[in-house]
């Protein structure tokens, strides 16, 4: 036979595509010759390929070697076709079991000594696999945990291309390797914060909790060390535990973004930090070649925290504006598109001035009004609209922070009132969560005598028409944190005030 | 002569051999010009052959075939054409071919016949 084939899977954002992968063992001078659209990394195969089957104890054919990876037309990029290449080759000169080889999807990349290295991307690789029907995969021993995490396949993790050879069933002898295993997690085990961290700002803690029940965008308003920050990241603890479908999501972002040693499904919702000077690339995904996840995917469903958030540039900022309101974003470049979710919880934190001292007790601010009104107005009106409750953050006093007396809100109790008002929430709407339109006029409409303030607001021209359903559904969540049936004219005035908090 | 030379010629009469016993008629061996040497030109039918062959002892640092690079093959391509003017030879067709040929100098471990290796 002088036909090898086999199939791996080429990643384009999130969702994997089936590669068919030939080999075809030709008469001519000895050479390796790679087509069907393969980047750098993909073309320096060859080379790696070469090493490490002549370092199996194998023989590369002294002839003329076609590989061909089809669909020709898509774009293919990284290093995790080596295997498949690799067999595909000794398929076509027979020293591998044909038949075995061509049934089976293979992943991972090969060292010169013919050991396999961890990729990225593995997880969602294999869920792609098991969805185009393929019954067992092939995957480098260091990304096993990460394979196995995907139930519905059958999955092989070898150590080198030898012991892929064994899998198969051919007579080869396997020598004794260390696995390549991918760099630790070097993360922290659990947190060491609390809600109770936070000290006599209790209506920040409150807004904190509705936040968290309803899902509701924040914005942090306060002079520097007013604890912002500190909010910002407890937030996150409030939040419930994924949900197995959202866990698979977020875990394959993780998966895509880094080699890491995923053993298992990530639970707790991710918290994304990026600085001020970050890109728009790096915010909303993109880069030449492979389509990489940016920060506002990366923290889908969990919380994107943007500190000192008018420091951030102007077009960064309204690139957040389209995945916010549809919860996916899409990137296209010139070759391919890829689709991320952006499903987050946005937290902005702003200083109110440059020197962040305006508006503090015993400080003088020292920027011009025309200085101050110019750093506020770098959030556009577009984004600051997006966003359902501002929160004002004052400077806290030695008294309270040293008042024991005080009740404080634990992260667990938090979390569990968080968690009953989902509870009421899920119950009343049901898997259906009602749109705008429904909420204003539709099956939900309030009765005239509560929505009062709402409707002269809006006759006053103080809020937008999406500010105006903002505010209903901060009423809802209100009234679901305090396990009310229907929001009451109280939770409307207080949604009002939360979203209006701030003057903007 | 240095031990890889002497290789080389008996490489090159194994090969020479090699084309008799498969029905080519040998028309010239070893030939040079100023732009380098042809190993051997062999003609079968109406189509003459410029062969290059290479020799190894083993194939540890590779295959003997390996070491034909396409520059070298380039070069062969228009040592055919000076060949054919010289010898006011015009062949029907003419081709490039390889012979790899792996012996310690007295017997034949293997032996590789790549025909028309220039692309």
């Amino acid at each position: 036979m002088t036909l090898g084939r086999t199939r791996s899977i080429a990643l384009a954002g999130l969702s994997g595509h089936l590669v068919d992968i030939e080999a075809d063992i030709a008469s001519g001078l000895p050479a390796l010759v790679l087509i069907g659209l393969p980047d750098a990394s993909l073309g320096e195969s060859k080379d790696r390929v070469r090493s490490a089957i002549a370092n199996s104890g194998q023989t590369m054919p002294p002839t003329r070697v076609t590989i061909n990876l089809s669909p020709a037309s898509l774009p293919k990029q990284g290093s995790g076709f080596d295997l498949a290449i690799a067999l595909a080759i000794l398929a076509g000169t027979g020293d591998a079991p044909a038949e075995s080889v061509a049934r089976c999807v293979h992943l991972g990349e090969l060292a010169l000594d013919g050991r396999l290295r961890p990729i990225a991307g593995v997880l969602p690789a294999v869920v792609a696999a098991r969805d185009a029907g393929i019954a067992r995969i092939m995957v480098p021993a260091g990304n096993r945990a990460e394979a196995e995490l995907v139930p519905g396949i059958e999955v092989l993790a070898v150590a080198s291309l030898a012991h892929a050879l064994r899998a198969h069933g051919a007579d080869v002898a396997v020598p004794d390797v260390e696995v390549l295993s991918p760099p630790l997690d070097l993360e922290s085990g659990p947190a060491t914060r609390d809600l109770s961290d936070i000290v006599g700002q209790p209506e920040v803690v409150e807004a904190l909790i509705t936040a968290a029940a309803g899902g509701h965008h924040m914005f942090l308003l306060g002079p520097p060390g007013a604890g912002k920050t500190m909010v910002a990241e407890r937030l996150v603890d409030v939040l419930p535990d994924l949900t197995p479908d959202e866990s698979l999501e977020v875990t394959s972002i993780a998966s895509l973004s880094r080699v890491a040693n995923t053993s298992s499904l990530i639970t707790r919702p991710p918290f994304v930090a990026p600085h001020h000077t970050a890109t728009a690339v790096a915010i909303v995904g993109g880069g030449s070649g492979i389509i990489r996840p940016g920060a506002v995917s990366r923290a889908s469903r969990g919380v994107l925290f943007l500190d000192e958030a008018p420091e951030f540039a102007v077009t960064v900022l309204d690139a957040l504006r389209q995945p916010l309101e549809s919860g996916e974003i899409e990137i296209h470049r010139a070759h391919h598109s890829a689709r991320f979710p952006a499903n987050v919880q946005l937290v902005l934190a702003a200083n109110p001035c440059p020197c962040g001292k305006s508006g503090v007790a015993d400080s003088v601010c020292v920027c011009t009004p025309d200085r101050r009104r110019r750093y506020l107005s770098r959030l556009s009106g577009p984004i600051l609209d997006r966003i359902d409750i501002h929160v004002p953050v004052s400077r806290v006093a030695r008294a309270q922070l040293f008042d024991t007396s005080a009740i404080r809100t634990t992260t667990a109790e938090a979390r569990i009132r968080v968690a009953a008002a989902r509870q009421v929430a899920a119950e009343r709407w049901g898997p259906a969560r009602p749109d705008s339109t429904e909420l204003r006029a539709g099956r939900y409409r309030l009765p005239p005598t509560t929505v009062r303030s709402l409707d002269a607001a809006l006759d006053r021209g103080a809020l937008s028409m999406r500010g105006y359903d903002r505010v209903l559904r901060i009423a809802w969540t209100l009234a679901d944190c305090d396990g009310v049936t229907n929001p009451t004219a109280d939770h409307v005035g207080r949604a009002l005030y939360l979203r209006q908090g701030v003057p903007a | 002569m240095a031990l890889k030379d002497e290789l080389g010629r008996w490489g090159e009469s194994v090969a020479g051999d090699f084309l008799v016993a498969n029905g080519y008629d040998v028309l010239d061996r070893g030939w040079r010009c100023s732009l380098g040497e042809i190993d051997i030109i062999a003609q079968i039918e109406h189509t003459v052959s410029f062969v290059e062959v290479k020799t190894r002892r083993s194939v540890r640092y590779g295959h003997p075939l390996e070491a034909i690079t396409p520059a070298k093959l380039a070069r062969l391509r228009t040592l055919a054409g000076e060949w054919c003017r010289v010898h006011r030879v015009h062949a029907r067709r003419v081709r490039i071919d390889a012979i790899g040929i792996v012996g310690n100098g007295t017997a034949v471990d293997s032996l590789d016949h790549r025909i028309g290796v220039f692309e």
